[in-house]
């Protein structure tokens, strides 16, 4: 039997030294009446080999982006990922080590994601960062309840423009049941978001003004004048950014962010449908008691020597139970090593030059399927990174489905999401992303399929 | 052996101009990027991340890898986490083209493999649990609990029903009222037995008609199993409350008894536990919920459902329940985990699958048999796959705690138990063996405990001796936390 | 501080009025009985308590314990030496280590304390 060590004769001595003279024995605190009487009803058992088979059959059935020619966007990236981070995340010491409770047993983890915290204060500006959440969108509602116990306030949070629809969909389930005006401005004629109406919809009672940088619809906002208009009734500024567009624009913290969080799947993590991917989440100082999820910090051991422990346990599940700041308990602590591999080996200069083959490729891009005759690029004028969102000249979904025919995929279709506020009938449009992976012939050859 | 690489950080190694990560030329013809985004937008000063070599990367992560303990590389008995071997074909195949590179918004005719994949996964939990209706959304366990919490007060706000109540015994996770605060209920914690399992007519009292649910682990965390979960059951049905089943444990009784045959109207499971996720030094994990039919339409969406079309062909579709209670997180779920679930499954089969329930519980009494004269269980004459056991008789009589037994392991090359957790039992310490430890490895842990109750108290207390750190002083840094490096000032 | 004037909450919070102004804090036996602290959370001035609400948290590095308001009224002031730095606390919880003023709105509730012989023999019990 596959990963058991007890032979029968050994199985034998051991159920004599408990004193029982079978497995069934032990059973017996669980009532008859509740016991299968049955084997379960699953699939019969197969060997390494069969597995192996039987799952390269049905991927085969399944299109992944190194096959093919991947434009999708709409919050996950087909970036490039480094050797290194494969190489150095598949040693066993690190993925097969859990939570490490006994720092002394773990500090190569504890270490690793130290570092981990510190590279994402670097890279978004902010001076403290947890150990990992979930992903970007739970990102999202935990630092909105974060703002919330920070400042007291649960009267109203303000999603400024066009937040990720599904980042939308998760807030609007974390705080649904509760009293608290979930208040959505529209995004205005450029495709940022209104700043009159926005100015107008923070209150006293507002603990969070939430907005997204690039934009879902991949246009860069104007984060100083939203944190003029939050800070200007005291409530905070929670800025959800893509961490490539850091190697060019100007970082969250540097602009007057409160809370930074952000998916974290383009730092080096695979696209996997959807997970586990990486949540980021940063804070000024001021705010460390109030964070959810784990926190590592530096001290000395009994010798004077540095190492390094959970920290600020208090906060958590384990210990404040109900009023625990998150009930989040394992993490991504995995994918957050992916990301502290992919930080190191970008440095400076990697994520700026990252950052400007993905602009400059992504305009190209838009320039030349602006270019078609029936398509248009959606505000244009307004600056933006990697995405943008063009209008086909036909049904969003019957072009992808078209494009997808030769290799190629682009999207998604707007229409598959609840619509954005301000935003115009979407029957037609679709995101358009382009990573640095992309090449002049693939935006080409993507073009030539457009027309 | 031991080198200092691994003791720097990696902001010690960097030097300005060095670089790892070489880019392509742009083949696009390019634009000044001032002229595509306003200065007013861009970043100032280039990102103050560490300069290294890929060498300089490698050599300090590999480095810092071997101060870890792991499944890997060691006996890792720590309760409650089951900490299983994490088989290497899962590593292989989930990284399969097809599956590792699908992006979020693939359309569903384009992914039908992966899709077969989850939606006989969705069927094999449903199986397990014996409730019928499942989604693979939640990221881990604490997300399914807030997730089945969530889908309960949808269906009593569908009902009219106003229930604020959720109850659970003293010793469950924290987790459990952590998630009901999160969902919005009142937390009521009911007092711990003297035999370690719940107080039936305690929660006879506190069940009511504004009771929505009762979150139990079942087996709990003493390792034992909750005898009369009928009768809870039943008692909680009776004023119309739904019973929840905390999965935590489930690798004692998988393929032995379900959830949903012992009254449990919803659950989860921790796949990083049950099913070898793995662990991943903290996460990933998986913490899919299973729950009643009538529950079913109001799951996060999407689950996926199978249907035939016309050619004859099946068809695998993403579907979203009708009263859904939206998405707790965004996209499908944490996918590279539950194939690595799937594999698993496949590989055990029906067998096996109770095999290695049989096993877990096999090496938890074996352990608890040839300690019990050193280390008692405080409860129960036999455990399933865990047991608490006490180091109070060892902290009166030669005060020798809990902690100090933890720690001096380590240097023995054992990872420690879980301590001083149920908080119902004095000095506890939690182990959770699992079936994939040999007999020779729970002697030769057994034995080893042995010598270290021994030791001296003081010798113990000082503990671990021979870690490249010793004992952290937690206090100094919970009072002025450093978490995160900064440069040296006037350098 | 003469202990003996002081009112006492079961709860382990001490009570020192003057006029309708309290001064609020914990006693030693919580102090002791939390060990190492690390940091202590106090509500802002202005803020309205009812008798037995939450109105601040002192944590330790494994175990968190809330402060308890003994008797109803407004914040109006609190220990400006607190928060990260613990010290005063420990050392001298009636004095330096007070927690926080508060204009009472009913000094009624002074009955429902205890007096220091009583509060003596609750913790006696609690100890058990």
């Amino acid at each position: 039997m596959s990963y058991l060590f007890a032979t029968a004769t050994e199985e034998q001595a051991m159920l004599s030294r408990i004193g029982v003279d079978s497995i069934d024995q032990l059973l017996q605190q669980i009532p008859k009446p509740l016991q299968l009487d049955r084997l379960l009803d699953l699939p019969p058992a197969l060997s390494e080999m069969e597995l192996e088979q039987h799952l390269r059959q049905l991927a085969s059935h399944s299109s992944g982006a190194t096959s093919r020619t991947c434009f999708q966007g709409g919050g996950a990236y087909d970036h490039y990922i480094p050797s290194v981070v494969d190489e150095i995340t598949g040693r066993g010491e690190y993925y097969t080590a859990y939570t490490p409770y006994q720092a002394e047993a773990s500090q190569g983890t504890l270490q690793a994601f130290f570092e981990y915290q510190t590279m994402i204060c670097q890279l978004t500006g902010m001076q403290v960062s947890n150990a990992s959440l979930y992903e970007g969108g739970g990102s999202v509602s935990e630092a909105t309840l974060m703002a919330m116990r920070t400042t007291g306030r649960t009267g109203r949070v303000v999603i400024a423009g066009a937040l990720h629809p599904e980042y939308t969909q998760v807030l609007r389930t974390y705080v649904g049941h509760t009293s608290t005006e979930v208040i959505h401005i529209p995004v205005g004629s450029d495709g940022t978001v209104d700043l009159t109406k926005l100015a107008g919809a923070i209150d006293e009672n507002t603990a969070a003004v939430i907005v997204q940088n690039p934009n879902f619809l991949g246009n860069i906002e104007d984060l100083a004048a939203i944190a003029d208009l939050t800070h200007a009734k005291e409530s905070l500024m929670v800025v959800s950014t893509d961490p490539i567009s850091l190697g060019l624009l100007a970082r969250p913290g540097d602009l007057g962010a409160d809370i930074v969080v952000a998916e974290g799947q383009s730092l080096g993590i695979p696209l996997q449908f959807g997970g586990p991917y990486l949540g980021i989440l940063a804070c000024r100082n001021d705010f460390i008691r109030r964070m959810p999820g784990r926190l590592i910090g530096e001290t000395i051991d009994r010798t004077g020597g540095r190492c390094f422990v959970l920290s600020l346990q208090a906060r958590e599940q384990h210990i404040r139970r109900d009023k625990a700041t998150s009930n989040i308990c394992t993490n991504q602590g995995l994918m957050a090593l992916r990301a502290t591999m992919f930080m190191a080996q970008m440095g400076p200069q990697g994520f700026k030059e990252t950052a400007e083959l993905c602009l400059q490729k992504a305009h190209y891009a838009a320039t030349k399927i602006a270019a078609l005759p029936g398509y248009t690029v959606l505000l244009s004028e307004t600056p933006k990174f990697k995405e943008f969102v063009v209008k086909a000249p036909q049904r969003a979904q019957t072009l992808i489905e078209k494009v997808a025919k030769a290799g190629v995929d682009i999207g998604p279709a707007l229409s598959q999401f609840a619509p954005i506020p301000g935003m115009p009938d979407t029957e037609n449009l679709l995101l358009v992303a382009v990573t640095e992976q992309r090449t002049k012939a693939q935006i080409d050859h993507l073009v030539d399929l457009l027309k | 052996m031991r080198n200092t690489l691994s003791t720097q950080l990696i902001f010690d190694l960097s030097s300005p101009g060095r670089r790892a990560a070489r880019l392509p030329q742009c083949d696009v013809p390019t634009r000044a990027v001032e002229e595509l985004i306003p200065a007013k937008f861009l970043a100032q000063k280039p990102l103050p991340l560490p300069e290294v070599a890929e060498p300089d990367i490698v050599r300090h992560y590999v480095n810092l890898s071997t101060l870890n303990m792991s499944v890997d590389t060691h006996f890792y008995p720590l309760g409650s986490c089951t900490m299983k071997y994490n088989p290497k074909r899962h590593e292989r195949l989930s990284k399969l083209s097809g599956i590792v590179d699908v992006h979020p918004y693939q359309q569903a005719d384009r992914m039908q493999g992966l899709l077969a994949i989850l939606y006989e996964m969705q069927n094999m939990l449903g199986e397990i649990a014996g409730l019928p209706a499942v989604s693979l959304q939640p990221a881990a366990g604490a997300q399914g609990e807030l997730t089945a919490l969530m889908v309960a007060a949808a269906y009593f706000r569908d009902k009219g029903e106003n229930r604020r109540k959720v109850l659970f015994p003293a010793s469950a996770h924290g987790t459990n009222p952590a998630s009901a605060a999160i969902a919005g209920f009142d937390c009521v914690q009911l007092p711990a037995t003297a035999n370690g399992l719940m107080d039936v007519e305690e929660l006879r009292k506190h069940a009511d008609s504004s009771t929505a649910c009762l979150m139990v682990t079942n087996p709990n965390t003493l390792g034992l199993f909750e005898k009369q979960i009928a009768e809870v059951a039943k008692i909680i049905h009776d004023v119309g409350g739904l019973v929840y089943i905390d999965g935590a444990n489930m690798n004692a009784i998988m393929g032995i008894t379900r959830p949903g045959d012992f009254g449990g109207d919803m659950m989860h499971y921790n796949v990083h536990k049950t099913f070898t996720g793995p662990h991943g030094a903290g996460g990933p994990g998986s913490g899919p919920i299973a729950v009643r039919d009538f529950l079913k339409p109001y799951l996060p969406a999407p689950i996926i459902e199978k249907t035939t079309a016309e050619n004859g062909q099946t068809v695998y579709q993403l579907v979203t329940p009708e009263k859904t209670i939206g998405k707790v997180r965004t996209f499908f779920g944490n996918v590279g985990i539950l194939i690595r679930g799937y594999c698993y499954l496949r590989t055990l089969g029906p067998e096996g699958v109770r095999k290695a329930a049989e096993h877990a519980i096999l090496n938890a009494n074996y352990l608890k048999a040839i300690l019990k004269d050193i280390l008692p269980a405080a409860h129960g004459e036999y455990c399933l796959h865990e047991f608490v056991a006490s180091a109070s008789k060892l902290s009166k009589e030669k005060h020798i705690s809990a902690m100090d037994i933890a720690k001096r392991l380590l240097d023995f090359g054992f990872h420690a138990p879980t301590v001083y957790f149920p908080l119902v039992v004095p000095e506890a310490l939690m182990m959770e063996p699992t079936e994939t430890e040999s007999k020779a490895t729970l002697d030769a842990f057994a034995e080893t405990i042995r010598k270290i109750t021994e030791e001296s108290a003081e010798f113990l207390h000082d503990a671990p001796h021979s870690l490249p750190v010793s004992r952290p002083n937690d206090v100094q840094a919970a009072r002025q936390p450093v978490l995160s490096w900064s440069p040296k000032v006037g350098v | 501080m003469d202990l003996a004037a002081l009112k006492y909450a079961k709860t382990h919070e001490w009570v020192a009025i003057e006029g309708d102004v309290a001064t609020v804090g914990i006693t030693d036996f919580a102090v002791q009985l939390l060990s190492d602290l690390v940091y202590i959370d106090l509500p802002k001035p202005g803020k309205a308590l009812k008798v037995g609400e939450s109105c601040g948290e002192v944590e330790s590095v494994k175990a968190v314990s809330d402060v308890y308001a003994p008797l109803a009224g407004v914040v109006t002031e609190t220990n400006p030496n607190l928060g990260d730095n613990t010290e005063p606390l420990s050392s001298d919880p009636f004095g330096n280590g007070w927690l926080i003023k508060m204009k009472v709105s009913d000094l009624s509730g002074l009955d429902q304390l205890l007096d220091r012989a009583s509060y003596e023999k609750h913790c006696e019990s609690e100890a058990h």
